[in-house]
């Protein structure tokens, strides 16, 4: 099922009148069978457009599309949505059967059906023999899996998903994380996923979609958004350590962070840009690298994050640890073309 | 102003410093001496002394008199003015007691209040509750108009009662509001608790001011209960296709469960012991005059221990009196642990 945003806008007004636009005009199309990541910083409006999408909140303005329905207007239960939320929501004095089954009893359907149903799904997440058990009896974990069991038991249209993860410590996120993807594989249903973590939405979604104050900053595969940010918020936001941002200018083809330090070659009109660098774009080059005043050196491993000033900027580079020989004089040089450029004022990217 | 609250604060944290002070130089000088168990006293000790009080007032007021009627209801022919006694009895007094046709009626009357008016009240308790807890313009007023009963004296409230119920067919010019209302649709006024009223027209005052005093109090805690409810349930509910009702039901109850069975089990205890209800509604010999020399009896159980207790001249009410009150008691008792264990299973804490 495709579900699809026009002009969806959500505006707030708390007492004293003052409006927060928490979703501003989001026109978003995501595809069916997909799992799609909401990315944004808390309070960017990422939940809001999932509980938009849900119908647990009015739109102030705007449409809601699944497939070729318009829903906008439609209850939440007349949707045909699962529903994770952050803290799962599972009704504490039931058993995890009866939490499971409890979207079934709004069903036409026979008992022995919906306990059919029931163990199914508890065994595509894999609680099978919890079944009996109280929800203050399970883990933070076996709780999610639980809760994404009574989302999808109805074989909803869509799965939502509110940053699901959040609560689970550091190990089993990245387990969960796993075990919703191949959910969702399993299922082909689709998903869409709110989350502040870039890492979890990296690895998880196939699509994302970035928001900032409810404005969409770009939609793109994960990868792609990563090496071709749209603007310097996207560049910021992915990426851990993140991209260091230099201000600079580019001089007859040549980007110059400081009058000594050509960076590498551009094509773009000369002037004032503000240039984005990864850390790990940074390769050691003892020929024909700029020396570096060094701040801090730390092995981690694998990789060697060099902390050094630039026109006062702390900058950080991620180095391959046997690349570096000498930790007093290193010589840092760009990897090439790994440049983003950004225009001075609106942080557009330019290369 | 700002500087006033500074200055406030500025002698409130001197003194607080002059006694941390104090404290630390007597604690210093009680070690040097080794005086310490003076202020050190073991936690069980302490206890002690603070529920002193408490528990001094309790014995004389409480446990006492308890433990002395359960002694009396023993007694034969015991004068409560002159303090002597024919002798003792296992159970006559019980048997006395529970053979009087008027405590049967009293129990009838008292038991049919509890059953009626209890549930019937946290049903409708629970339902404003909910009301209460949806609505967001006037909510404090609203809240406020459920409390007063609470906090409005009891005797005063059944005077208002009675007045509103008084009146009957033959002097239309002096009818109560209830009957008002019934001749505003045509109907003919009813003697509810006058002379001429039947038995089930007095029980219904006495059970609707019943309902009406006890809803005050069961919707506070409800509303507390259900305004700690996480709203997050109610949207996974409905998500998922469930009604209002059916939330209600199946969410909001199970989850205050633990209040609805305190309330269950505070008013069932509470209304077993009415008295002032029926007192301040049909008056207080509690009887009223059907016929040419019958009477409907309206007494319950701890009106009939009062009644006994005003006789306490003659030898023997006394132990009538006791034996009632240690009856009431059992009952009470009974229905308690009933609950109790019934609370075990149903109630979700």
């Amino acid at each position: 099922m495709e579900i699809r945003l026009e002009n969806l806008t959500k505006v707030f007004t708390d007492k004293a009148g003052k409006e927060t636009r928490a979703v501003d005009d989001l026109s978003i199309t995501i595809p069916s069978g997909k799992l799609v990541g909401l990315l944004g910083p808390s309070g960017c409006g990422k939940s809001t457009t999932l509980f938009l999408i849900a119908g647990l909140l009015k739109p102030s303005g705007g449409k809601i599309f699944f497939g070729k329905d318009d829903v906008t207007k439609l209850a939440p239960e007349k949707r045909g949505i699962g529903l994770v939320f952050q803290n799962y929501a599972l009704y504490p004095h039931m058993t995890v059967r009866q939490n499971i089954m409890f979207p079934l009893e709004n069903l036409n359907i026979k008992r022995n059906e919906a306990l059919a149903l029931v163990k199914e799904m508890a065994e595509l997440v894999d609680i099978g023999e919890l079944l009996d058990r109280k929800p203050s009896q399970l883990s933070g974990g076996q709780q999610q899996r639980v809760a994404i069991a009574r989302a999808l038991v109805k074989k909803p249209r869509v799965l939502l998903l509110d940053e699901p993860l959040s609560n689970l410590d550091a190990r089993l996120r990245l387990q969960t994380r796993e075990e919703i993807k191949r959910i969702q594989r399993e299922t082909g249903i689709t998903t869409v996923f709110v989350t502040h973590d870039q890492e979890e939405a990296m690895s998880i979604s196939d699509t994302m979609v970035v928001l900032d104050f409810g404005v969409e900053q770009q939609m793109d595969a994960p990868q792609v958004m990563y090496n071709t940010p749209n603007n310097l918020f996207v560049a910021k936001f992915l990426g851990n350590p993140p991209i260091n941002i230099l201000d600079g200018v580019v001089k007859n083809g040549s980007i110059m962070v400081n009058d000594d330090i050509i960076a590498g070659q551009t094509k773009v009109k000369d002037g004032p840009y503000v240039f984005g660098i990864r850390p790990e774009d940074f390769r050691v080059d003892n020929a024909n690298g700029f020396e570096v005043d060094t701040i801090d050196v730390e092995h981690i491993g694998r990789d060697t994050l060099i902390r050094f000033l630039v026109n006062d900027v702390q900058v950080r580079a991620l180095v391959d640890s046997d690349s570096l020989r000498d930790d007093k004089k290193i010589k840092l040089n760009v990897k090439k073309g790994k440049i983003h450029l950004f225009d001075k004022e609106g942080g557009k990217v330019v290369l | 102003m700002s500087n006033v609250k500074e200055t406030l604060r500025e002698i409130i944290w001197r003194i607080r410093n002059l006694f941390v002070r104090a404290s630390t130089k007597t604690n210093d000088f009680l070690a040097k001496h080794r005086m310490e168990f003076l202020t050190h006293w073991p936690g069980w000790l302490k206890a002690i002394f603070y529920l002193l009080p408490a528990v001094v007032l309790l014995a004389v007021f409480t446990f006492y008199p308890i433990f002395n009627s359960f002694l009396i209801s023993f007694y034969e022919g015991y004068n409560i003015q002159r303090g002597d006694f024919d002798g003792y009895t296992f159970i006559g007094n019980y048997v006395h007691v529970l053979r009087l046709a008027g405590f049967q009626r009293a129990v009838i009357n008292t038991a049919i209040i509890v059953f009626v008016s209890v549930p019937v009240s946290i049903l409708i308790s629970l339902i404003i509750a909910v009301a209460l807890a949806a609505i967001t313009p006037l909510k404090g007023f609203f809240q406020t108009i459920f409390f007063l009963p609470y906090v409005t004296n009891t005797i005063a409230i059944g005077l208002v009662f009675a007045y509103m119920f008084k009146g009957n067919a033959n002097d239309l010019f002096n009818l109560g509001l209830a009957n008002q209302i019934i001749s505003w649709f045509g109907g003919q006024p009813i003697v509810w608790i006058g002379v001429g009223a039947t038995f089930w027209s007095a029980m219904s005052v006495i059970l609707i001011y019943s309902v009406w005093n006890g809803l005050a109090f069961k919707i506070i805690v409800f509303l507390a209960g259900i305004q700690g409810i996480d709203k997050q349930y109610y949207q996974a509910a409905q998500i998922d296709g469930s009604t209002k009702m059916k939330s209600f039901r199946r969410i909001t109850v199970p989850l205050i469960s633990p209040m609805i069975f305190y309330i269950l089990v505070t008013s069932v205890i509470g209304t077993f012991k009415t008295y002032t209800s029926v007192v301040a509604i049909i008056g207080t010999d509690g009887l009223i005059p059907f016929g040419r020399d019958g009477m409907i009896n309206m007494k319950t159980i701890v009106f009939y221990v009062y009644d006994y207790i005003e006789l306490a001249a003659q030898d023997g009410m006394m132990s009538y009196a006791s034996a009632a009150a240690i009856l009431l008691f059992g009952i009470i008792l009974i229905f308690t642990i009933l609950q109790l264990e019934v609370g075990k299973r149903r109630v979700h804490y």
